[in-house]
């Protein structure tokens, strides 16, 4: 990862909360999947409407796909957490948080003319706090900070060593 | 202000070594920033699984739930010996669920399955080590249609093919008489239960019998005395609590949990054709097959008025009184069974019925909107059955308590009543919140559990998860057919017996009177009569 941060201290901090935060949520939901009994994201999946909708169907026609997507949703969400906590392989983390929440938009999108039977815990249009989340998540893959405070750092170290000697 | 800039790889004399890395200490503590974090994280995270536990814990031990045994199927002994031979009477919709139960299946209906994916668990249906060696039916379509399925070599449970052979019987008093048939399972249309069950009796065959056990008040009489002076086992087809869940609810209501119970609300609602019993057409659209040549008439007929040849008749009986009593012998009769297995609640003191022909109007007797109030003053409770075959809104099978109220359908629910003194405290509390189910019975997760998550009462509520055991679906009609076999080895009561029968047939009989003669009967318990 090339190093370019060079942020104000001001800068840095809020940077660094949100990556906590978002990484905190994260690995919260991860964990929180993994505790609750025979959890599966069945209910999630049965709810999905718009472009996906085909998709989630087939997930749910196939016990043994809807297993691999509840593990891979528990231990995905886990591993991102970690890694924006940690700040370890932050960039990445960043990303895959980010496409794994925008494919949870994109299963239910508050979309005009779109009906859910679960009720959504804000009022939302078109724009949801999922979105956002995700959209967060790009802003810190854009504006890392894992390698000035995170374990990326002994990554960027190694590296550059490597190239050294290299 | 200043610009920040990793300073790792400025060379400082102080320096923290990290494998082959060097490292400043302070750029060490910031590359670690995220790890009290990540301690904070877990601390909470620990505090909030103690929190739930004890929350948990708290509301089933004050229930005392925590003691719940969780369902199982033990499985059976190794059965040896001859196979118990088993002569299905009428091989309609109910005899193939007979016949699946039995371990049996027709390879169009396996196709079927294996598409749907519910194959699997069928054939892993533990062997009952019996054999289908009769199938009687007036109609040679359905008769076929059953040798077809005997016949198919692939049986659930990996049962062995004995030599043992089925045979066609043209009628019921033929496989009576047959010597090698050692039970029956009785699936015809209501009206010729009873004979059918009197004949078996008093041939010593064993009887499975579908609900409703006899037509008439009479009948009900003489189908008891003819099982009671037998030491033949004899089941209604009432599969209903062989669910998982109605355990649960047998201790829920020993623990009394539910406080005093006043009123019991069971519903039917249903809103198509099928369902309010037309089905003389198949799915196309078309009339379904059978004449006068291929349907013995005068038989299925049996006791029932002599009327000429009708397929409406044939297919769609159960409009008519005389063959069944409509809503109260189909549907009814399980929520009786239902209640009567939990409560023990026998034969009321008086029924009224009431309803019409509100929206089926056909030329049919049986009323498609009926509400039936029995009372059981001496138990301080009234049992409702409200039907409805022109809505389909769900609304479930509630026992009304003091404390709380509970619904039994696919899972339980156990919501506390707002008004309730037992669990006034736990209310003011805040641990028990009576907007949703303070209980529910999941059946995947195979145990009871407090509702603590939104996600859990959303699928609580709606009932979602379907009945399962040891993580895999099993049949219910198996579990009563297995329930049925097992008493006939060990010599043992069934759960719907004789007994229950009589009270289930009293009281759907005293439903029907107070429906076609629109007044109170009452039942006459010094006499055993309904006035």
């Amino acid at each position: 990862m090339k190093e370019k941060e060079e942020y104000t201290p001001m800068q840095m901090s809020v940077l660094l909360i949100l990556r906590f935060l978002i990484g905190w949520h994260l690995l919260y939901e991860g964990f929180s999947k993994l505790l609750i009994p025979n959890w599966s994201s069945f209910g999630f999946l049965q709810e999905s409407k718009w472009i996906l909708a085909g998709l989630a169907k087939w997930i749910l026609a196939h016990d043994n796909v809807l297993s691999v997507v509840d593990f891979l949703n528990t231990w995905g969400l886990i591993a991102i957490g970690l890694g924006l906590i940690l700040g370890l392989f932050t960039r990445l983390a960043a990303i895959s948080g980010a496409v794994l929440l925008f494919i949870y938009y994109l299963n239910n999108p508050p979309l005009i003319g779109l009906e859910y039977t679960v009720p959504s815990e804000g009022s939302y249009l078109v724009v949801s706090k999922t979105l956002i989340e995700a959209v967060s998540m790009v802003a810190l893959a854009v504006f890392p900070t894992g390698t000035a405070f995170g374990l990326d750092m002994f990554i960027n170290k190694y590296k550059n060593k490597k190239n050294k000697e290299g | 202000m200043g610009k920040m800039k990793p300073q790792a790889d400025q060379p400082e004399n102080n320096k923290a070594t990290t494998g082959k890395l060097t490292v400043k200490r302070r750029t060490l503590l910031k590359a670690l920033a995220g790890v009290p974090i990540l301690g904070v994280f877990a601390f909470e995270l620990l505090e909030k699984r103690a929190y739930d536990h004890e929350k948990k814990t708290r509301i089933l031990k004050d229930l005392e739930l925590d003691k719940i045994s969780t369902p199982s199927i033990q499985p059976l002994a190794v059965i040896k010996g001859d196979p118990l031979r088993v002569g299905l009477i009428g091989f309609g919709n109910r005899a193939v669920s007979h016949a699946n139960g039995l371990g049996y299946m027709h390879p169009e209906d396996m196709e079927k399955r294996k598409l749907n994916g519910t194959l699997e668990d069928w054939l892993l249906q533990e062997d009952l080590n019996v054999v289908i060696t009769g199938i009687c039916d007036v109609f040679d379509l359905h008769a076929e249609r059953g040798l077809a399925t005997v016949n198919n070599k692939i049986r659930a449970g990996g049962a062995k093919v004995t030599d043992l052979t089925v045979r066609r019987y043209h009628s019921y008093q033929e496989m009576l008489d047959d010597k090698n048939i050692d039970a029956v399972m009785i699936a015809t249309p209501d009206h010729n239960h009873a004979p059918i069950t009197v004949a078996a009796a008093k041939a010593g065959k064993h009887i499975y019998c579908e609900k409703a056990p006899a037509h008439s008040e009479e009948q009900v009489f003489e189908v008891y005395n003819a099982v009671k002076n037998k030491t033949i086992v004899y089941q209604l087809g009432h599969q209903v609590p062989q669910s998982v869940v109605f355990q649960q609810a047998k201790d829920i209501i020993r623990k009394d949990i539910l406080g005093k119970i006043t009123l019991i609300e069971t519903t039917t609602n249903r809103n198509t054709a099928d369902g309010a019993w037309i089905r003389h057409l198949d799915a196309n659209g078309n009339p379904k097959p059978g004449d006068e040549k291929t349907i013995d008439w005068d038989q299925w007929l049996g006791p029932a008025p002599k009327v000429p040849f009708s397929i409406d008749r044939y297919y769609n009986w159960t409009k008519f009184f005389d063959y069944d009593i409509g809503l109260i012998g189909q549907l009814f009769t399980h929520e009786f069974d239902a209640v009567n297995q939990l409560l023990h609640i026998g034969i009321p003191k008086s029924v009224v019925s009431s309803g019409g022909i509100y929206f089926w109007k056909d030329n049919r007797e049986m009323a498609d909107m009926l509400q039936c109030v029995f009372e059981y003053p001496e138990k301080d409770l009234t049992l409702l059955y409200s039907a409805s075959l022109s809505s389909s809104r769900s609304r479930g099978r509630i026992f009304m308590g003091h404390d709380a109220s509970m619904e039994l359908g696919n899972s339980i629910d156990i919501t506390a009543d707002r008004d309730s003194t037992r669990y006034q405290k736990q209310i003011k509390e805040g641990l028990i919140d009576t907007s949703g189910p303070m209980i529910s019975f999941n059946p995947t997760s195979g145990k009871i559990d407090a509702v603590t998550s939104a996600t859990e009462k959303y699928y609580a509520a709606r009932g979602l998860i379907s009945t399962n055991i040891n993580g895999r679906e099993v049949d219910i009609t198996y579990l009563h057919i297995r329930e049925w076999i097992n008493c006939i080895r060990n010599g043992k009561k069934p759960s719907a017996n004789i007994e229950m029968a009589f009270e289930e047939g009293i009281t759907c009989m005293m439903a029907h009177k107070a429906y076609v003669e629109k007044r109170r009967v009452e039942w006459d318990p010094v006499n055993r009569k309904i006035i």
